[in-house]
């Protein structure tokens, strides 16, 4: 990404001022609330009777001090685990399918994709009717094949890994449309050459296919990443974090103790930690991604 | 397993697979569409001979102002699709073709935001509109988004990718900077207006929690928040009613999918996001 | 309708008073109101409003479905910081405590001046009147209040052997019965539990069923203190775990609230607890024959008192909360609480609505309406302290622990009391 000298217009003050409006609500909507964040965090709450007053690390520490706070990121490293590499994957299985001239095609592709559109909102309350003890289809289904039915999002042991599935369901066709476009604009005549070369399938797909992707991948991993923090919506319609906290993740536990608590400083003093944990993840990808993209 | 030598059993094993995974994912919403047009009695057995009915729906669009919703929402899209654009064009356009002070800081800055979503400031971006005194207006559930990372970032790469003899060109016979942006870049970066005006309009279209936090009233309330309202009864919800309900709220996206599925695939290919 | 014409009279006189003394113009008041049960609800408030509006020209109410009782709380707090609040809000009886730290609220006293004023005010059940009250002065005035009931299916009463008209009246009964109902199929499989009782959203309040049967109080008045590892809270958590993992007469795990009367109308459960708020979903859905009664007692019969009370903010204007008044007075007069009650199967909370004819009538077509009422003086306030939504957490994490197997209901509880404590420390002067 070489910028020629030749390339710009040397007009430093339009180029500020194009850049000004964006810029505007950028700092009043993301870094001053970052900064305000910082400095709630170390304020006690302000309650009717008592103004807020510093407090130093006293937010943090009970923080620390605050099993719920350690649950909550831990259920977060086990979500972000289990949606991130399988929702790529499937992304590119599918992507890889519908590449190929299969029959109803078109059908498959809508029906990989349909569950993007939908608010996670409507698909939460969906799968809260598919999970469900006794009237349910999963559990249906299950006894159907034989299998013991299960209360998939009462018990601490199922509860995460069945909010995980509905994320997955969900994220998968969104990832894939981003990789079939990557196919399409794949050139052709790499498979010819390995074609008579007398490349194996899969030997073609780790070597050839899937280094060529890793723009795209990368691409979609800052958006997977994001969204295994931010995506919330599932857990308030199904679990609530529950039950005992077993699905409680951190944005969600944030927003408990902010608008139900009204513990201001206390949900501030986590959106913290939050906020530095996205920002290491994001210098960590730029640094990886300047290194290994092959870009043509 | 050569390349080019595809034995028709591979691919009848592949379509098997490929549309066995195609049912798996397509299933919870038929089990939905059978609920919503079935009575709640039936909603939870598969008998084939139950009755259809429209009853769920007549209610749900009685029973909840969602003609309302709808509109708010179409509102609220609409309004951030266009405030993005402006911004984000402009954004794109000052780092693809200029040089400013700090430039590179900058932008470093806005690809953080790629990471730091208003979504995580939710308690700060609230005072903030609070203090505003823009709560329970649509305007404020738009605003903590019309600053957009990912938008600067797309148009900066297309435009960069516009050959600079089209510039050029256009300065020649006397274009200011606005006009040349308008007259060569726009028009060239089409096909990528259409992909983000996509991804957009499904982000929020669909976006809950900080509409939930900043509307309180219908007048502003969009149709994620009045369907989770709807649907959240602590005593008892009628499954038939709420997959209705469902159903209603995502059927303009589903429509619209099933309508344009090509050009919307499409679009993302011309864009080249990859 | 005399009635009703004097007290047009009366509005009207009052009226022209305020005409007289005050620029004329309609007073605006926002309400904001949940909606906890399934039905056409909203058109019965917008009816109810349309009506007030009509006996009160010169006040416009606008009413606001909020969502239920939780998201409503939040809207209505959420909106308080931001300085504009609803004038009056339905919300759970047992906020008034969080409302009042929060100084959102003011009590009625303030209003209530003439005979009739008085009147209204002492009307109601002492029972629905527990959670509303601080310091001597009432803030919540119960609307849509409930108690807990026991709902059966008859039929599945008679193919068990057992008599469709006799429900279990104790805690052995309830298990002797549901172990009866219980049908499993040939792999031994359950396809009919015997019972179900929601431990999902609000699990405190079904635990609090045991609780007050077990007569075991678990905070004292003032809302500063809290008493859930008692020997008798213990027993009754105990139970409630008992019922699924050791008589296995109910699901294991967590039992969602919103789908437990889904479950028992579909024939998957043969005994319900639930709120008497579900009367009218049941009733309409339910393909049997089904009887409603008071919960099942240990040593005395009881429920914890739920539902919803209303309230009046503070951050109005002098003439907003005299507006304000008019309504939640009108709201909650005997014929408005009929009214309500007869729509919904909430109890209607005071005396004289229950005299009124239409509700004679109700009570006498459909008697399992009458059940929350007769359940009344066995009836305990729902779990309420200061920073509540807390410390009601610390209850139900425990609650969920012990029914899933995590912790006993011992070692749940003794934990749940220590976070309390340290949650309620500051609020001990």
């Amino acid at each position: 990404m070489k910028n020629a000298a030749s390339d710009e217009i040397e007009s430093p003050w339009v180029g500020w001022a194009l850049f000004l409006p964006a810029a505007a609500f950028l700092a009043v909507f993301t870094y001053y609330p970052a900064l305000a964040t910082l400095y709630h965090s170390v304020f006690s709450t302000a309650k009717a009777a008592r103004p807020a007053r510093f407090v130093g690390l006293d937010n943090y520490t009970a923080m620390v001090q605050d099993p719920i706070f350690w649950q909550a990121l831990k259920n977060n490293g086990w979500f972000a685990m289990g949606t991130i590499p399988a929702s790529i994957a499937l992304a590119i299985i599918m992507a890889l399918l519908v590449n190929r001239a299969l029959p109803g095609r078109a059908l498959l592709r809508m029906s990989y994709f349909a569950p993007t559109i939908l608010a996670m909102v409507a698909v939460a309350n969906i799968w809260l009717f598919i999970y469900a003890p006794q009237i349910g289809l999963l559990n249906q289904v299950v006894s159907w094949f034989g299998g013991t039915p299960h209360n998939w999002l009462g018990q601490p042991d199922t509860a995460l890994a069945s909010v995980t599935a509905v994320a997955i369901w969900k994220e998968a066709g969104f990832f894939m449309i981003f990789y079939l476009a990557a196919l399409q604009n794949m050139p052709a005549n790499l498979a010819e050459a390995a074609a008579i070369e007398g490349a194996s399938r899969w030997h073609y797909f780790w070597r050839v296919t899937f280094p060529l992707l890793m723009p795209t991948t990368l691409f979609v991993l800052v958006n997977a990443v994001v969204n295994a923090f931010r995506l919330v919506d599932h857990i308030i319609v199904m679990t609530k974090g529950g039950p005992d906290n077993a699905s409680m993740l951190l944005l969600y536990y944030i927003y408990e103790v902010g608008f139900k608590y009204w513990d201001t400083s206390y949900a501030a003093a986590m959106s913290m930690v939050l906020l530095v944990i996205l920002g290491a993840i994001a210098i960590g990808q730029f640094l990886i991604l300047d290194r290994r993209t092959h870009y043509r | 397993m050569k390349l080019g030598t595809d034995s028709g059993f591979q691919k009848f094993l592949e379509t098997v697979a490929a549309w066995m995974l195609g049912v798996l994912w397509a299933l919870p919403l038929l089990y939905a569409a059978w609920a919503a047009f079935h009575l709640s009695a039936d909603s939870t057995r598969f008998d084939l001979t139950a009755p259809l009915t429209w009853k769920n729906f007549v209610y749900v669009w009685r029973a909840a102002p969602f003609p309302r919703y709808f509109l708010n929402t179409f509102l609220l899209v609409s309004l951030i699709i266009v405030v993005q654009f402006t911004l984000s064009t402009l954004a794109g356009y000052a780092f693809a073709r200029f040089r400013f002070p700090c430039k590179n800081l900058m932008f470093v800055l806005v690809l953080l935001q790629l990471m730091i979503m208003p979504d995580v400031l939710i308690i700060e971006n609230y005072r903030t509109l609070a203090a505003m005194g823009l709560i329970d207006t649509i305007v404020a559930i738009g605003m903590p988004y019309f600053g957009s990372a990912f938008g600067i970032f797309l148009m900066r790469q297309t435009f960069k990718s516009i050959p600079k003899e089209l510039d050029d060109a256009a300065r020649i016979e006397g274009a200011g900077t606005m006009l040349t942006l308008f007259k060569v870049y726009v028009p060239l970066a089409k096909p990528v207006y259409l992909a983000y005006g996509l991804v957009s309009v499904s982000y929020h279209w669909n976006n809950f929690l900080w509409p939930l936090i900043v509307t309180n009233s219908v007048s502003a309330r969009p149709l994620t928040v009045g369907l989770q309202i709807f649907s959240s009864g602590d005593q008892g919800i009628e499954w038939s009613i709420i997959t209705a309900a469902t159903l209603l709220s995502a059927g303009p996206l589903l429509v619209a999918f099933l309508l344009f599925q090509r050009q919307f695939v499409q679009s993302f290919l011309r864009a080249g996001i990859r | 309708m005399k009635h009703l014409s004097s007290k047009l009279v009366m509005a009207a006189l009052a009226l022209a008073t305020m005409v007289v003394a005050i620029p004329a113009r309609a007073v605006e008041i926002s309400f904001y109101y949940p909606i906890a049960v399934s039905g056409p609800l909203t058109k019965i408030i917008e009816g109810l409003v349309a009506d007030f509006e009509k006996a009160n020209p010169g006040i416009t109410v606008k009413p606001i479905y909020s969502g239920n009782y939780g998201e409503t709380l939040a809207k209505a707090l959420t909106a308080n910081r931001s300085g504009q609040p609803p004038q009056v809000a339905v919300l759970v009886a047992s906020d008034a405590l969080t409302l009042i730290d929060e100084d959102a609220v003011v009590p009625m006293e303030g209003f209530v001046k003439t005979d009739s004023d008085k009147k209204w005010l002492d009307g109601f059940f002492p029972a629905f009147l527990m959670n509303g009250r601080y310091e001597g002065k009432t803030y919540g005035i119960p609307f849509q209040r409930s108690t807990q009931v026991l709902y059966w299916n008859k039929a599945a009463f008679k193919e068990a052997g057992l008599d469709p008209n006799r429900p279990p009246a104790n805690w052995d009964e309830t298990v002797e019965f549901g172990k009866k109902l219980t049908v499993r199929d040939s792999s031994g499989k359950v396809t009919r539990w015997g019972l179900i009782v929601p431990s999902g959203v609000t699990s405190h309040w079904f635990l609090q069923g045991f609780t007050t049967q077990n007569r075991a109080k678990l905070t004292n008045d003032a809302g500063t203190e809290t008493y859930l590892a008692t020997p008798e809270a213990i027993e009754s958590l105990q139970y409630f775990v008992d019922l699924s993992r050791k008589y296995k007469i109910m699901q294991e795990g967590i039992i969602d609230t919103g789908t437990a009367p889904n479950v028992f109308i579909e024939g998957r459960a043969a005994m319900m607890f639930h709120s008497t708020g579900n009367l009218t979903n049941v009733k309409n859905n339910a393909k049997f024959d089904f009887g409603v009664a008071m919960l099942p007692a240990r040593k005395q019969r009881g429920s914890a008192t739920g539902g919803g009370s209303i309230y009046i903010f503070k951050k109005s204007t002098p003439e907003q909360l005299d507006a304000s008044y008019k309504f939640v007075k009108w709201m909650t007069s005997a014929e408005q609480s009929a009214r309500w009650s007869i729509a919904t199967g909430y109890v209607a909370p005071r005396q004289d609505a229950w005299d009124l004819p239409a509700m004679k009538q109700y009570a006498h077509d459909f008697p399992p309406a009458a059940v929350a009422l007769e359940q009344l003086p066995f009836c305990a306030p729902e779990f309420s302290t200061h920073d509540g939504p807390r410390t009601t957490k610390a209850l139900e994490d425990a609650i969920d622990a012990s029914i899933t197997g995590t912790k006993t209901p011992a070692n749940a509880l003794k934990d749940a009391q220590a976070e309390a404590t340290r949650i309620l420390r500051s609020y001990k002067h």
